[in-house]
């Protein structure tokens, strides 16, 4: 078997806790369908048929009542569930799991929503033998006004700065703006192998990487590590131009050392290597790859959909763009919509729904069993489950979260309205989060 | 008359009986698949037959050699059918599988490789789609002399069809198939040395279905991935030839000891014929052919190189550590530019070097004592398959009266006839003639035009009589006696 899936699902969604604190991240619903089917249909699309996938009890039990998941995934999922409330990182978990990971995995987070050509990545992974191979794509711009935002936006969300070489896929230099002191400093060794790097600091992490099992079974001997993103990738693309040198601190040394022996490579590559007639770079004396073990390397997509749902601004863009990734009727057809009903082109209404006369509903996402009453206008937004809408509201640019009921001539203008809460008739808000009290206790 | 009549109705039945062999033959010598040459055909039955021949078998196999020449005859003045591709080159050796092997099982390859005959290419689809295996598409166009080759581009891999965790190919194999496509590993050596090295992988991970036997499942995986290859991969042809001449004498001389024991040790003793096979045939050999060169090189000498050839590389290398003093002038060519690297791994041991392109042959060679030239193959009439550009050398060379000396290691040694670099070689992605200097790309829209085409060719011949000497591990020989010693290595086997 050449790689084994893991599907990354037990993220609390710590940036979008008014969306979560109901509803677990991985089954939010984007586009009527909760957002963990997305890497799995991708998984599934590829042509993966095991994926194992570590989330907390409350997912699994909401996937396993999920139709959608139940009967469009046939993949077999192997669900592990660990601790909510414990504190456990990414590499955490793979330690976790560290007994069913047989061979390379494929890391997955269940907050990806793409279209990339999964091949691109494994390509680089399989072809140069590497340690790890990353997806990253270009940021975009969220235009739309997000709810509850007061005032612009606030910028310079912590830059990644990532330096890649030449040629646009070896991973050089990976930090964030939040370690860097006071400037980015470079290692002289890695400007002499490479002498040519790009910076970039547009670029948004997919969160999709492609491990070797040498690196699993280093975090299991390396505790300390417990974030893949934050700990283990840095450390990866840092230790590429280390050298082996014995005379460095025991624990450090030691500790890298089982990790390159770990990346055994095996002598048949070595000699075909010799004999090739091939090099990565050119102009200096260097064998290929420098005669490094040790590569990283990171497939960049420029063109494509490729989005992270971890705040909310990203959230209400991936109701907009994923139903464009599929062809899929916009209107259920189990849902009642009256033939007086002005339905814009890319709204999508879900299963069970009832929507009544006079209604106007454009750029909009309407989820399964909501009811819509007459006269209501209902623009750029996004409407969960389960929600009831009286007459005459109008809805703008706002977030209904599941199981809420607006009242009648309510009229909320980018509004995020929590779960189950009410708004009453003839209310009107406008960039507000109206969430219950006792979360607003929550810290 | 009767005698007539007899003559008559034994010529029916003997045209009966190739009609029905020639029917079983094309149902598993389908229609070209790409990139399949002649060793390929040739050598499956042909080792599998000069295994067989080692056996008890013999006479059996005899009547049935000569039985099959005859039907070869007949069909060779029955073909009409323009590119029929099913045809297998007639050669002297018992064609007739030994008879665990049915022929029905295992799908063979053709030699010639007809792209432009959409027949073939229809059936050729079939058949990949039946194996499961993706069809890669032709890119861009192809000049007119070249259209009945495969033309790929690098940027739509042979990956994009595949699933992920490729199950339906073994891993190691889609790896290789990669590696070949992305050019990281390129030389003939270093593929042969890739190739065996995944299907050792294969071998190591495969396991018996619970009905079949060892070898006869082995043997139709191990087609099945060569299969795959031809897709995947480059046309490397004698590399087939390489790995059906390990695999078939191993794998065909473990079938007869049937017995359980040995089917135990079986996959053991495939794995280390295998390394055998690596060990004596390209690494041992190099070490003789360095060994033999070096009385070649005399001090004062100015060594011609072309392209990088890991041989040429290793006498160099080695000639340098017996103290011997001569500099060298590295050919390089576009778009490969394999030169460069050949120049670093010089200069990096400390021979002084010149580098020039190959449109600068003509001006220096009347400073050059001798022309090395590594090969890719060595054919049976005497030329010199190798790197596009060899030939040029070779004929200026010889125009200055300068020795061309050819290396090459017996397994490259190969049955298959050619007198030209047409009828088969490969075409490499046209893309890579493109180059972009000032950030001008002249020929970024080469496509639109109509009258023009790309053409990067990846593979020449050189004849016999631009060689003055070929450098073998059976020691100097002329270009010509190289079917002496594929007669020699086939009584051999």
């Amino acid at each position: 078997m050449e790689l084994q899936a893991v599907l990354m699902a037990a993220g609390g969604g710590s940036r979008m806790t008014d969306l979560t604190y109901n509803t677990p991240k991985a089954m939010l619903p984007v586009g009527n369908k909760p957002l963990i089917w997305y890497p799995l249909n991708l998984l599934e699309r590829v042509g993966f048929e095991e994926v194992i996938v570590i989330t907390t009890k409350e997912v699994q039990k909401m996937m396993s009542m999920d139709p959608k998941i139940k009967v469009e995934v046939k993949m077999k999922l192997d669900v592990v569930c660990i601790q909510e409330d414990g504190d456990m990182g990414t590499a955490d978990a793979l330690r976790h799991i560290q007994q069913k990971i047989k061979t390379d995995i494929l890391v997955v987070s269940c907050d990806l929503i793409t279209d990339v050509a999964l091949h691109e990545v494994v390509d680089l992974f399989r072809a140069h033998n590497a340690t790890l191979a990353m997806l990253m794509s270009k940021a975009h711009e969220f235009t739309e006004t997000v709810p509850g935002q007061k005032g612009k936006k606030k910028t310079a969300e912590q830059r990644d700065f990532v330096g890649v070489d030449q040629s646009g896929q070896r991973l050089l230099f990976m930090a964030n703006e939040a370690d860097l002191e006071d400037g980015l400093s470079l290692r002289k060794s890695v400007i002499r192998k490479h002498p040519r790097m790009h910076i970039r600091t547009g670029l948004v992490d997919a969160h999709l990487y492609c491990l070797k099992k040498a690196v699993v079974d280093f975090l299991s001997e390396n505790k300390s590590i417990s974030s893949i993103r934050g700990e283990l990738l840095p450390y990866l693309v840092r230790k590429q131009f280390s050298k082996t040198s014995p005379l460095n601190s025991e624990g450090e040394a030691a500790k890298f050392l089982f990790l390159m022996l770990l990346c055994v490579i095996r002598t048949f590559m070595v000699r075909a290597q010799e004999l090739s007639c091939w090099n990565d770079h050119r102009g200096d004396m260097s064998e290929a790859y420098h005669g490094g073990k040790l590569r990283c390397y990171v497939h960049i997509l420029e063109q494509g959909l490729c989005c992270r749902v971890n705040t909310l601004a990203a959230y209400i863009e991936a109701n907009r763009l994923a139903p464009k990734l599929f062809e899929e009727p916009a209107v259920h057809p189990s849902s009642v919509i009256s033939e007086r009903c002005q339905m814009g082109s890319d709204s999508i209404i879900g299963a069970l729904c009832q929507v009544a006369d006079k209604t106007s509903i454009k750029r909009s996402t309407i989820g399964n069993s909501t009811t819509v009453k007459e006269k209501v206008k209902i623009a750029n937004s996004i409407i969960m489950h389960g929600v009831t809408i009286e007459e005459g509201c109008n809805i703008q640019g706002s977030v209904i979260c599941s199981n809420a009921v607006i009242g009648r001539g309510a009229d909320l203008k980018y509004c995020l309205v929590g779960s189950g809460q009410w708004i009453e008739p003839e209310a009107e808000r406008t960039n507000e989060v109206i969430v219950g009290t006792d979360q607003l206790m929550e810290i | 008359s009767k005698e007539e009549k007899q003559r008559l109705r034994k010529e029916k039945k003997q045209q009966k009986k190739s009609k029905e062999k020639k029917d079983d033959k094309e149902s598993h010598v389908s229609s070209a698949p790409p990139a399949v040459p002649a060793p390929v055909s040739n050598s499956v039955p042909a080792s599998e037959v000069a295994v067989a021949t080692e056996k008890p078998t013999k006479s059996k196999a005899e009547l049935k050699a000569e039985r099959r020449a005859r039907q070869e005859a007949e069909r060779a003045t029955k073909q009409t059918k323009k590119g029929e591709p099913g045809q297998q080159g007639a050669t002297g050796k018992p064609k007739a599988p030994p008879s665990e092997l049915q022929p029905g099982m295992v799908k063979r390859l053709s030699e010639h490789v007809q792209v432009d005959d959409p027949d073939v290419l229809k059936k050729l689809a079939k058949k990949l789609e039946r194996q499961q295996i993706p069809l890669r598409s032709d890119y861009g166009y192809k000049v007119s002399l070249f259209s009945h080759l495969h033309q790929y581009s690098r940027k739509a891999p042979p990956t994009q069809q595949l699933s992920i965790p490729s199950t339906v190919i073994h891993p190691a194999i889609v790896r290789l198939g990669l590696q070949y496509s992305q050019g990281i590993v390129a030389g003939s050596n270093a593929r042969s040395v890739a190739l065996l090295h995944a299907f050792k992988q294969v071998i190591r991970d495969y396991t018996t279905p619970p009905n079949e036997e060892l070898s006869r499942d082995l043997i139709k995986k191990c087609l099945f991935y060569y299969m795959n290859l031809f897709p995947l991969k480059k046309f490397v042809f004698f590399l087939i030839n390489v790995t059906y001449r390990v695999f078939f004498n191993t794998i065909i001389f473990l079938i007869f000891p049937a017995s359980a024991k040995k089917k135990r040790f079986a996959k053991s003793k495939l794995l280390t014929s295998i390394e055998w096979y690596i060990k004596e045939k390209i690494i041992l050999a190099a070490t003789a052919i360095a060994h033999s060169s070096i009385e070649k090189i005399s001090d004062g000498d100015v060594i011609l190189v072309y392209g990088c050839s890991s041989l040429v590389n290793n006498i160099l290398c080695e000639a340098y550590d017996k103290q011997r003093k001569f500099r060298v002038i590295v050919v390089d060519s576009r778009p490969r530019l394999e030169g460069r690297e050949a120049l670093r791994r010089l200069v990096q041991k400390g021979i002084s070097c010149t580098y020039v392109l190959i449109s600068a042959v003509s001006y220096i060679l009347p400073e050059v004592s001798k022309v090395f030239l590594g090969a890719h193959a060595l054919l049976a009439n005497g030329y010199v398959m190798s790197r596009v550009g060899t030939s040029q050398i070779a004929l200026v060379a010889k125009a200055f009266n300068v020795p061309v000396l050819v290396c090459c290691e017996t397994y490259k040694f190969c049955e298959r006839v050619q007198t030209d670099s047409f009828v088969s070689n490969e075409l490499d992605d046209p893309d890579d003639l493109i180059v972009t200097r000032k950030g001008k790309t002249q020929l970024a829209g080469w496509q639109q035009v109509a009258s023009l085409g790309l053409l990067n060719l990846v593979y020449d011949v050189t004849p016999p009589d631009f060689v003055d000497l070929v450098i073998t591990d059976l020691g100097m020989i002329p270009c010509t006696s190289v079917p002496v010693v594929l007669r020699v290595k086939n009584v051999d086997q």
